[in-house]
C-alpha cells in the first residue's frame, strides 16, 4: 500500500501540520514579491500631465496598486512593478494616458 | 431524544438544523432538492439562524460556501449528479485549503441519457480530491453521519471538508423512523467552529492559495493526505463517541462488519442496497454458506486496514459495485483490489447502475453463483486482472 505515514500523536502532528499550512498556503502582500514585474511590460503607460484632470480613477483602477495619487493631485506610475496592462489608460475620462511602446 | 418518520433528505436537514450551520447556500438539483427546501422552511420560521443564499450555479454554491468557511463559519451546501460534476473545480480549491465544509451528494446516475434514480458514479467520481466521502445506508445513518461529519471535518488533526452521500429515492425519499437528539446535548458536543485552519477578515491582508513554487504545490497535497490518514482515527472515535453519548448506535467506524470477520467468502458494498444485501446474505448464512457482508462506510480515507483483518482468512472477496470505471473495472472493485488483492482473490460484479432494481434475490443469485464458481475451481487460480467481471441486470435487445 504505501503508507508511510502512521500518526503517533494525532492530535499534535495536526496542530503542527496546520501551522505549516497557514504558512504555505496564505501569502502576505508585499511589494515586488514576485520581482519587479515592470519588466513583463510591452506597452508603458504615460501620463498627459497637461491634460490630466486629476481625478484619481487610474488610482482606483490600477490592479497592481502602482499608480501613487497624492488627494486631488498628480498621480505618477511606478514603472518598476507596472506590467502595462494598459487598465488606466483605457478608464481614464480625459485619455490623459497613453501607451507607447516599451523601448522607444 | 426525539423519534420522528422522516424521508433522507429531511433527516440531513435535522442534522443540518442541529448543528446549527451559519450559511447555507442552494441550487435545485433532483433528488437533492428537498434538503436546501427543508432547510429554507426552517431559516424561514426561524428554527436555524442561517444566511441562506441562493446561488446561479453548484459551482457558485460551492465557491460561496467555502468563501464563508474561510471567513469562519460552519457551513453547508447539497448536491446530486451533474450538480456535483459542475463542483468539481472548487472541490480541489475547498479541499485544498483545508475548510471544514459539510455537503450531501444525494447520488444519481450522470447522463447520458438523463435519469434520476442512484448510482454510485457522481459521489466516486470526486474520490481524489481530498474530501472525506462517506456513504449511508438507512435514513438514520444519514442523519447520523451527517451530524458526525461535522464533528470530524472540523476536528484539528483532520480540518478536511466531508460529504455524506445517500443513496437517491431509495433513502432520499423513503421515510423510516429516526432517533434524534435534543438540540441542547448536540450543541455541547458539537460547539460553534473554530476559526481554523484560518480566518478572512477586515483588516487583515492576506491572500488563499497565490500563485506558489512547485514545491509547495507538493506539500500542501502532503499536508492533506497526512490529514486525511489522521482522519482514521477521528471517524472511529467519533462514530464510538457519538453512540455512547447520545445512547444510539456505533456503526464500527470505516465498515460495519455483518458476519464478515472469519467467513470463507466476503461480499463487500456500500450504499443503501446494503440492507437488501444483508437479507441475502442472511438466507445464505441459513442455508449452510459461511459468507459475511463488510458494507464500505466510508469511500475516502478507504479503510484497507479493515478489508485486510476481515479477509484475512477469506478464500475469496466479491465486490458488488454500482460505479465502473469504463476502460478498467468496477471503481470500489479496484479500490478493494488494491488493499487484498495481493491476498486473496477479488471478484467483481457491476449491477444497479441508472437505478436499475437489484433485490435481495438479486444479491441471493450473484453471491450464491459466486460461492458455487469458486468451490467448483472455476474462478480459482485467476489472478487481477485477468479475470472476468460481469454485468448484471443488463437489458439487452
Amino acid at each position: 500500500m504505501g503508507i508511510v505515514y502512521k500518526p503517533i500523536d494525532p492530535e499534535k502532528e495536526g496542530i503542527e501540520d496546520l501551522e505549516i499550512l497557514s504558512e504555505k498556503l496564505l501569502s502576505k502582500p508585499s511589494p515586488g514579491s514576485a520581482g519587479k514585474t515592470g519588466t513583463w511590460r510591452l506597452y508603458k503607460p504615460r501620463i498627459l500631465v497637461d491634460k490630466c484632470i486629476k481625478c484619481g480613477i487610474c488610482w482606483l483602477y490600477c490592479p497592481e496598486d502602482t499608480i501613487a495619487w497624492p488627494y486631488r493631485g498628480l498621480p505618477s506610475i511606478n514603472y518598476d512593478y507596472c506590467k502595462g496592462c494598459g487598465i488606466c489608460a483605457n478608464v481614464c475620462p480625459v485619455n490623459a494616458i497613453e501607451m507607447i511602446l516599451e523601448g522607444e | 431524544m426525539a423519534r420522528r418518520v422522516l424521508m433522507g433528505n429531511t433527516a440531513v436537514a435535522e442534522a443540518v438544523r442541529l448543528a446549527g450551520v451559519q450559511v447555507v447556500t442552494a441550487y435545485p438539483i433532483t433528488p437533492q432538492t428537498v434538503i436546501v427546501e427543508r432547510i429554507a422552511e426552517m431559516v424561514e420560521r426561524g428554527e436555524l439562524k442561517a444566511r441562506y443564499i441562493r446561488v446561479e450555479s453548484e459551482h457558485s454554491a460551492l465557491a460561496l460556501v467555502y468563501g464563508a468557511a474561510a471567513g469562519g463559519a460552519r457551513a453547508f451546501t447539497a448536491t446530486s449528479s451533474h450538480g456535483l460534476l459542475y463542483m468539481y473545480e472548487m472541490l480541489w480549491w475547498v479541499a485544498g485549503s483545508r475548510l471544514p465544509i459539510v455537503m450531501a451528494v444525494v447520488t444519481r446516475s450522470i447522463g447520458p441519457p438523463w435519469g434520476l434514480h442512484s448510482d454510485h458514479h457522481d459521489a466516486l467520481t470526486v474520490r481524489d480530491t481530498g474530501w472525506i466521502i462517506g456513504f449511508a445506508s438507512s435514513v438514520q445513518e444519514a442523519f447520523d453521519m451527517t451530524l458526525q461529519a461535522f464533528k470530524i471535518s472540523e476536528d484539528r488533526r483532520v480540518m478536511l471538508p466531508a460529504m455524506v452521500a445517500l443513496e437517491g429515492f431509495t433513502l432520499s425519499h423513503t421515510a423510516e423512523p429516526v432517533e434524534m437528539p435534543d438540540e441542547k446535548s448536540v450543541s455541547e458536543w458539537l460547539p460553534p467552529r473554530e476559526p481554523l485552519p484560518f480566518k478572512i477578515e477586515p483588516g487583515k491582508a492576506f491572500a488563499v492559495g497565490n500563485t506558489g513554487p512547485d514545491e509547495v504545490t507538493m506539500e500542501l497535497k502532503w499536508l492533506a493526505w497526512r490529514a486525511m490518514e489522521r482522519s482514521r482515527f477521528v471517524i472511529r472515535e467519533t462514530d464510538l463517541e457519538y453512540a455512547k453519548r447520545f445512547g444510539l448506535r456505533s456503526y464500527g467506524g470505516l465498515v460495519e462488519d455483518v458476519y464478515a470477520k472469519g467467513s470463507d467468502y466476503v461480499v463487500v458494498a456500500m450504499g443503501a442496497w446494503c440492507g437488501d444485501l444483508k437479507e441475502a446474505v442472511e438466507k445464505l448464512r441459513g442455508e449452510g454458506y459461511r459468507v459475511g457482508l463488510l458494507r464500505i462506510r466510508y469511500f475516502r480515507p478507504f479503510p484497507w486496514e479493515e478489508l485486510r483483518e476481515v479477509s484475512q482468512n477469506a478464500k475469496a472477496v466479491l465486490v458488488i459495485d454500482r460505479a465502473v470505471s469504463i476502460g478498467h473495472r468496477g471503481i470500489l472493485g479496484l479500490e478493494v483490489s488494491s488493499a487484498i488483492g495481493d491476498r486473496v482473490p477479488v471478484k467483481n460484479v457491476i449491477a444497479g447502475i441508472g437505478g436499475v432494481d437489484t433485490g435481495p434475490e438479486d444479491f441471493y443469485s450473484i453471491v450464491k453463483t459466486f460461492i458455487e464458481e469458486y468451490e467448483s475451481g472455476s474462478i480459482e487460480g485467476w489472478s487481477i486482472p485477468e479475470w472476468y467481471m460481469p454485468w448484471m441486470g443488463v437489458v439487452s435487445k
